[in-house]
């Protein structure tokens, strides 16, 4: 049986299905017992599976974070809700020198399977220190899998895949996605069926969200959403736009990113990330290194620009990666 | 266990065993760094924390401890590794960069795991406080038992980890000793010039744990404390701020001077006072001590000849142990 959920639930569920499975994980992070995560994805766990289970921490982000990493290498797999990707800043060292590298260092004696869910992106009015998406940043270093889910479907297979992973994996989900109430109704897109069975959807896999013959529009997270949108508008322009969704940032599926851009000649990479020193320049190099004869336009990058995201609805919504700056890009291309 | 001779004879072998190792590894690290130094230079190269004046701290603390208990050691790992029965052959090798090293030559001094007795040490500073404290949390979780200890320098107590993870231990009750070294100095930098307080173990009571101090370098001391350190957390009555004064003979790394330390803080060798000690009160004859000196130099000379002899790493094992594989 499926049915339509949001991310929210749908990665909630394959937490739940671990969790009532498998003693080795727990939860923890500030407010997960009451609240059950700010995105909800624990919800209603401190009452199932007890405080034990489901810790409450003081605001202390280093010491929460390395105390997960600890209790990783110790043989458990602990889950950890960062809220939002802002706050890396005060645990950095953790992802930077801890989780990512002790298995390397140890030559493999040492593993540390681990599941940081933080939450990403803008586009609500919550300044420059709440609306940052990050992902390069942690992408950038070796020994992290980051993954991205953009729909509830992958919300649910990656979750069990990352819960079942022996390595410390970061489970991103744009805010604007997630289906939380206090982001409004969710987007249509981001809804889809779900077994109810588990399942697992790979890491290191783009997944080709809508077919098209003309143009390559790649997004991530919430740019995926509004490369969907601007596919829609360039359809009445008669053109027909291919949306990528690159779903995993680490493992990178160069070769699935290289194939999609091949069809079409066309690529547009979309990102809610600056745009500088970060994914939409290493999605076009995994093409034009490749070959770049199968270009047949200059790539264009659609990004949040190097500035601090601003608070004003009249300057934020200016700067962000939308639908419809991804369709004027795309109309200038193919014509 | 009371503080019997064969436990004062084994603490004293552990204290000579990492004093061996360390002058043997200063020995070679000199070897291709003259006249011109250059970390990078000879067949141990990188930064190299040599622990000459710490010994007691491994010993005496280590002697206290279960096979179950859980350590997480810094940059200056060496007498904590020895103490604690990390095998002597590997650490070498690995110190030396070599595919029969700990880490198959990866890690390097900073960076030592030995899993066979729960042993890991971190270069970041204060980077194994959170660890150590989430390998308690692990042990509780899993009803089995085990005290976690991290070791690190009075320099490291000023980090944001110290405070946030003594926080956690102090509201989880978790079993954990943070056995803070207090050498006086954090590289160049004095504790009096860096530090609030005196004494780090002061600092115990904001988090709702026990603090001590001891002032002696001396391994019985140091082994009666952290015995009861251990009582307490085995019992349920949670963490303990371990301080213990203790020397740093050989500077900061390789390549310091110590010109910045003054006549009046020189420090003392701890190692020959406790000898003499153990000789004055008849744990030990002088023939027995002597003994154990030759024992633990021909123990390290056979490390070293093992590690030179051996292989390097392949350049492509780089690319190996990124991931742990999914069937792993």
């Amino acid at each position: 049986m499926s049915r339509i959920l949001t991310m929210a639930r749908a990665g909630r569920e394959a937490l739940d299905w671990e969790m009532e499975r498998r003693d080795e994980i727990f939860v923890l992070g500030e407010d997960v017992y009451n609240f059950g995560g700010i995105f909800g994805t624990a919800d209603g766990f401190g009452a199932k599976y007890g405080p034990e289970r489901v810790i409450n921490t003081p605001i202390s982000e280093t010491g929460f974070i390395g105390m997960a990493a600890g209790a990783a290498m110790a043989g458990m797999h602990p889950v950890i809700d960062l809220a939002y990707i802002d706050f890396i800043g005060v645990c950095y060292n953790v992802l930077l020198n801890t989780a990512s590298k002790t298995h390397y260092m140890s030559a493999g004696q040492v593993k540390v399977p681990m599941t940081l869910m933080i939450g990403t992106g803008g586009g609500y009015n919550n300044a420059a220190q709440h609306s940052q998406c990050l992902h390069a940043t942690v992408a950038h270093i070796p020994g992290v899998k980051v993954v991205y889910p953009s729909n509830a479907y992958d919300a649910k297979g990656m979750m069990h895949s990352a819960l079942r992973d022996p390595n410390f994996v970061i489970y991103l989900t744009h805010k604007g996605t997630a289906g939380v109430g206090w982001m409004g109704t969710p987007l249509k897109t981001t809804l889809s069926e779900v077994p109810e069975e588990p399942y697992t959807v790979p890491f290191g896999k783009i997944a080709i969200t809508r077919e098209g013959s003309d143009i390559t529009l790649i997004g991530l997270g919430m740019s995926v959403h509004e490369c969907l949108k601007a596919a829609d508008e360039l359809a009445k322009d008669g053109i027909s736009a291919q949306v990528v969704d690159l779903r995993s940032l680490a493992p990178l599926d160069r070769d699935g990113i290289f194939a999609a851009v091949k069809k079409t000649g066309r690529m547009i990479v979309t990102d809610e990330d600056y745009l500088s020193y970060g994914v939409s320049g290493e999605v076009i190099a995994s093409v034009v290194e490749r070959d770049p004869t199968v270009l047949r336009a200059a790539p264009v990058r659609i990004c949040t620009p190097d500035i601090p995201i601003p608070f004003a609805r009249s300057m934020e919504q200016a700067i962000l990666p939308l639908a419809a700056k991804i369709a004027d890009a795309a109309r200038k291309m193919v014509k | 266990m009371p503080l019997s001779p064969e436990l004062r004879r084994n603490m004293y072998r552990q204290m000579v065993r990492s004093r061996a190792f360390d002058d043997a590894m200063i020995g070679l690290y000199w070897v291709g760094k003259t006249p011109i130094f250059a970390f990078a230079n000879g067949p141990l190269p990188g930064e190299l924390h040599c622990s000459n004046g710490a010994e007691p701290v491994g010993a005496g603390v280590c002697a206290a401890l279960d096979a179950d208990d859980m350590i997480t050691a810094d940059h200056r790992p060496h007498h904590v590794a020895i103490a604690r029965g990390v095998d002597l052959n590997a650490m070498t090798a690995e110190l030396l960069g070599k595919k029969t090293g700990l880490s198959q030559g990866k890690g390097g001094h900073m960076h030592i795991y030995d899993t066979r007795v729960n042993f890991a040490s971190s270069g970041i500073i204060a980077e194994g406080m959170g660890p150590a404290a989430g390998m308690a949390l692990a042990r509780r979780l899993q009803k089995r038992p085990g005290v976690a200890l991290t070791f690190l320098g009075d320099g490291a107590a000023n980090q944001g980890a110290f405070h946030e993870v003594l926080n956690l231990v102090g509201v989880m009750k978790l079993p954990f000793i943070a056995v803070v070294q207090d050498n006086e100095w954090g590289v160049s930098t004095s504790k009096k010039e860096s530090t609030a307080v005196a004494r780090n173990s002061d600092r115990a009571s904001a988090y709702g744990m026990a603090g001590e101090y001891v002032d002696s370098n001396d391994a019985d001391d140091i082994y009666l404390a952290a015995e009861r350190a251990l009582a307490r957390a085995r019992s349920g009555g949670g963490g303990t701020i371990l301080e213990l004064r203790t020397a740093r003979l050989a500077g900061h790394f390789m390549g310091d001077q110590q010109a910045y330390i003054p006549e009046q803080m020189k420090q003392i060798d701890p190692n020959p006072l406790y000898r003499a000690k153990l000789i004055r009160e008849g744990v030990l004859s002088e023939a027995e001590a002597a003994a154990i000196d030759a024992a633990a130099t021909a123990e390290v000379a056979e490390a070293m000849r093992l590690a030179q002899e051996a292989p390097y790493p392949d350049p492509s094992e780089a690319f190996d142990h990124v991931f742990a594989g999914a069937d792993a």
